[in-house]
């Protein structure tokens, strides 16, 4: 084995620059000169400009900062970070490197801060960014919950509060759920389908890097005069282009973490697709692959229109137009189409990596094939196309065409069927099985039942008429903390357990993931069940002060989301010491059927030495002599020559 | 299956379903029903309550019945009996649950339609929000404005919403009713209020700092009760225009 991999392309490091070009080499040092001469070029081109054709002011801060900091200085960044350099030196006719591998694979904990172009090391950048945001955002919520825990105003002025929760949602949304997902199927797909990388590992880097642009520009909102972005992570206009300058923090960050988005959903179609090892039909992917795929052509479609609706806020704030400016003729519920086109899929581009993650590590830890796989597979992409025919759920009370009302509704009310085949599959998979409740096995089960109640909850917003009293209540905050905490945060809990010991070669400390896991699930209910009952009787949200008649539930929910918020602390402990110390975990821990599984934890460079040959589907457990796959140089030979006739 | 198995699926289930329905019945959820179409909005939320617990009763019996009775040791190296699907099964948590929701769906689109009727005998209100309070005209009446909102018990009312700034939406959770108003264009509300007394209407769309604090009286009155007011609200608006 170890002479194969010595045999892969991989050309030794270039020796570093010296001396002052270090400045000019890819990397930090050359990050503080790019950005501040991309920021300076941006402010040059709005002050040249404004000055020739006589405006007044010539220095607009706003527009200079939203030119200069938020579109250029990123660029800029990205530059200087090295995200570009290949492309340029191709633009431009001088020489590339193509067999150049030393931006691949991770040698020291150096390599994770830089561009670079292994689909596993950026699969680990991606999460441990996003679990870093997920902090700050959880931080956040903690913050607004303490002034919630009495009525009245207490320690938060109502344009803290506003900032607060909205930068929460958009972190928890577009900097840790969509990522978090998008970081756990970089490791984890490729190795799935037999794949040495990628398709396009560059694109890959870049779209890592666009992240964190994202997330400090929503976060650094905040710090804008005038406060952060208060409109809240659906951002409706007309208060989004009159509100706070912040909003225009907002719409960029939407713009920089969706591009990160398209472009790793494109890289995802395109490995899906072309990639896969020979044998791999797609009636033989594992379902995470299957969920990645589904959830890739969802974010193509959808991710343009929030793209489409930000920019169109943002054009009216700083080029006066009039999209959603009534006086002039603006549409101001086109927003809430075009913002809800996108979101309503984005719930499902939250949910289905996670239906994924659930079936892989339900089949395993049951020791029993996935229960109706094609079915399984089949009412993803169910979901996918009904998906894009409910949007306008959400504007049940928005003062739409009324008769959109009951088609929306039908719709909405059918996708649950799909979404009920998976759940009683999973529960049909646990029948009979040989159930190992580890820690992943515990977060996938405690997905079922949470995400169970968040469904229901949703078939009640479904129907129009009950969607009607509930609707911007403290019901729907109930409703989609149960689908996107109880639903995606338990599967990505599932998913960072269940493939740390193939990202780090070692084991977390079960006792500490079940201590985590019990801590989460039980303050979970805790925080969000009461929020259901406060809704229903009669609590708006997003408001800093609320009637006395909700102050005991109020308070007790603040207490339970303290709870909550301390038991990740157990989780990031156990991440910490477990990937330092833990024992060594073994290529297969799980006595896992698929392929990630059959090379070494963590796996080699170039993932595979020799390319497997698929033979059957991923969950034959319990079939006797069944192969999801064999490693056999002169039978991979083979069909190669079957293939290339 | 086992004929044990399935006996302790069901008490699992049906205990499952009878903490659900003790949550659902002893906590007070649903605030005082105080307008016709409230009545109407409460059917269906019940209706969709009970289909609710009883697919929880069923995931929760599925759930807890395997963690129970499937776990093994850790060790344990044995793999479970090779099921790969079972049509029969998967046909009928395809069909059941079309049809449980089809029927939601027709029950609430009947809902709906009669909550959208509106007499003819009806009050008409002219609602304006603005950032942060709300102001109502009686264009029956001479078209005076008022800082609450008076209605008539047992009449309907007909809201017409506008909104001079951003977006904001009118609730009373009493009349369960909602209805967004946007600016540019005008929407409609119906309620028939069925209890004198007074209640508190709310904003339930984010529209800007003082959102929170966006409130109005609502006060139903009886018929007579609301002549009266309608009167020498008018009398003193005698004079200033609008």
């Amino acid at each position: 084995m170890t002479e194969l991999a010595e045999q892969t392309p991989h050309a030794p490091p270039k020796p570093p620059p010296t001396g002052w070009r270090r400045v000019l080499a890819p990397g930090w040092l050359r990050v503080p000169w790019m950005t501040a001469l991309f920021f300076g070029i941006g402010l040059g081109l709005v002050v040249g400009l404004r000055a020739l054709a006589g405006w007044d002011p010539v220095f607009n801060w706003l527009i200079i900062v939203s030119i200069g900091a938020l579109i250029m200085a990123p660029i800029g960044f990205l530059a200087g970070i090295g995200a570009f350099d290949y492309w340029v030196k191709y633009a431009l006719g001088r020489p590339t490197e193509p067999e150049d591998h030393s931006g691949h694979g991770a040698r020291s904990w150096r390599d994770y801060f830089r561009v670079n172009t292994d689909h596993k090391v950026i699969g680990i950048q991606y999460l441990v960014t996003t679990i870093f945001f997920f902090l700050a955002g959880g931080m956040m919520a903690m913050i607004f919950r303490a002034e919630l825990a009495k009525p009245g105003a207490q320690y938060l002025d109502p344009q803290e509060y506003n900032g607060l929760f909205s930068v929460h949602a958009a972190l928890m949304i577009f900097l840790f759920v969509i990522p978090a997902f998008a970081g756990l199927a970089n490791f984890v797909i490729p190795l799935m389908i037999g794949a040495p990388d990628m398709a396009f590992p560059r694109l890959n880097a870049l779209s890592y890097w666009l992240l964190p642009i994202a997330g400090i520009m929503m976060l650094s909102s905040l710090a804008v005069p005038g406060g952060g972005f208060g409109a809240g992570w659906t951002g409706y206009a007309p208060l989004s282009v009159v509100g706070t300058d912040s909003n225009v923090w907002f719409n960029m960050g939407v713009q920089w973490a969706g591009a990160s988005s398209i472009m790793t959903a494109l890289n995802f179609l395109v490995t899906i697709i072309t990639m896969r090892a020979p044998g791999m039909t797609f009636w033989r992917m594992p379902l995470l692959v299957w969920a990645n795929f589904t959830t890739s052509l969802l974010v193509v479609l959808a991710t343009p229109f929030i793209a489409g609706s930000q920019f169109f806020v943002m054009f009216d704030r700083l080029m006066h137009t009039n999209f959603f400016n009534y006086h002039a003729g603006g549409y101001v519920l086109g927003y809430q189409h075009i913002f809800w086109f996108y979101s309503h899929p984005a719930v499902y581009i939250m949910m289905l990596p996670g239906f994924g993650i659930a079936s892989e590590v339900i089949s395993v830890m049951s020791r029993k094939p996935i229960f109706g796989y094609r079915l399984m597979a089949l009412s993803l992409c169910a979901i996918l196309v009904l998906g894009f025919s409910v949007w306008a759920h959400h504007m049940f009370v928005s003062g739409m065409a009324p008769w959109l009302r009951v088609p929306m509704m039908i719709t909405t009310l059918l996708i649950a069927v799909p979404t009920g085949i998976k759940v009683f599959s999973w529960l049909a998979t646990t029948w009979e099985g040989r159930l190992h409740l580890t820690t992943p096995m515990l977060f996938a089960l405690g997905f079922v039942s949470m995400f169970v109640i968040g469904g229901l909850s949703g078939i009640m917003l479904g129907a129009v008429p009950i969607d009607i009293h509930t609707s911007d209540s403290y019901f729907i905050v109930a409703h989609i903390h149960y689908v996107l905490l109880g639903g995606s945060l338990f599967t990505i809990f599932a998913g960072i357990y269940y493939w740390f010991p193939k990202m780090t070669g070692r084991m977390y400390n079960e006792r500490l993931g079940k201590l985590h896991f019990w801590l989460t699930f039980i303050g979970f209910n805790a925080t969000f069940f009461p929020m259901h009952i406060i809704g229903v009787e009669g609590m708006n949200r997003r408001v800093y002060d609320y009637p006395p008649r909700f102050a005991a539930w109020n308070m007790f929910i603040s207490l339970a989301s303290f709870f909550l918020g301390a038991s990740f602390m157990v989780f990031v402990y156990n991440m910490i010491v477990s990937w330092l110390r833990g024992p060594l975990a073994g290529s297969n821990p799980w006595r896992s059927m698929t392929l990630e599984w059959q090379v070494s934890s963590p796996p080699p460079i170039f993932n595979f030495d020799e390319i497997p040959q698929i033979v059957g589907g991923p969950y034959e457990y319990g079939v006797e002599g069944a192969r999801h796959a064999v490693f056999n140089g002169e039978r991979v030979h083979g069909v190669e020559e079957v293939q290339r006739t | 299956m086992r004929r044990g198995a399935i006996v302790r699926v069901v008490t699992i289930g049906l205990l499952a379903a009878a903490v659900a329905t003790a949550v659902a019945l002893f906590i007070p959820w649903l605030p005082a029903d105080e307008s016709k179409e409230g009545g109407r909005i409460d059917f269906v939320f019940w209706f969709v309550v009970a289909i609710c617990i009883s697919v929880f009763g069923v995931v929760a019996a599925v759930t807890i019945y395997s963690v129970v009775n499937f776990r093994v040791r850790p060790d344990d190296d044995s793999d479970g009996p090779p099921i790969h699907g079972h049509t029969g099964l998967e046909i009928a948590w395809t069909a059941i649950p079309t049809v449980l929701v089809t029927v939601i769906a027709i029950l609430s689109a009947v809902a709906l339609a009669e909550n959208g009727r509106l007499k003819s005998n009806r009050l008409v209100v002219d609602v304006t929000a603005q950032q942060f309070a709300w102001h109502f005209k009686y264009p029956q009446y001479g078209g005076f404005q008022s800082d609450q909102l008076r209605l008539v018990e047992g009449r309907q009312v007909e809201l017409r919403l506008r909104s001079l700034d951003v977006i904001h939406s009118f609730w009373v959770p009493e009349f369960r009713q909602k209805q967004d108003a946007v600016p540019g264009i005008v929407t409609h509300l119906g309620i028939t209020p069925t209890k004198v007394g007074t209640r508190t209407l709310i904003c339930t769309e984010l529209c800007g700092l003082g959102h929170a604090l966006m409130r109005a009286p609502v006060i139903v009155m009886t018929e007579a009760q609301f002549d009266e007011w309608a009167r020498s609200q008018q009398q003193g608006s005698e004079g200033t225009p609008g």
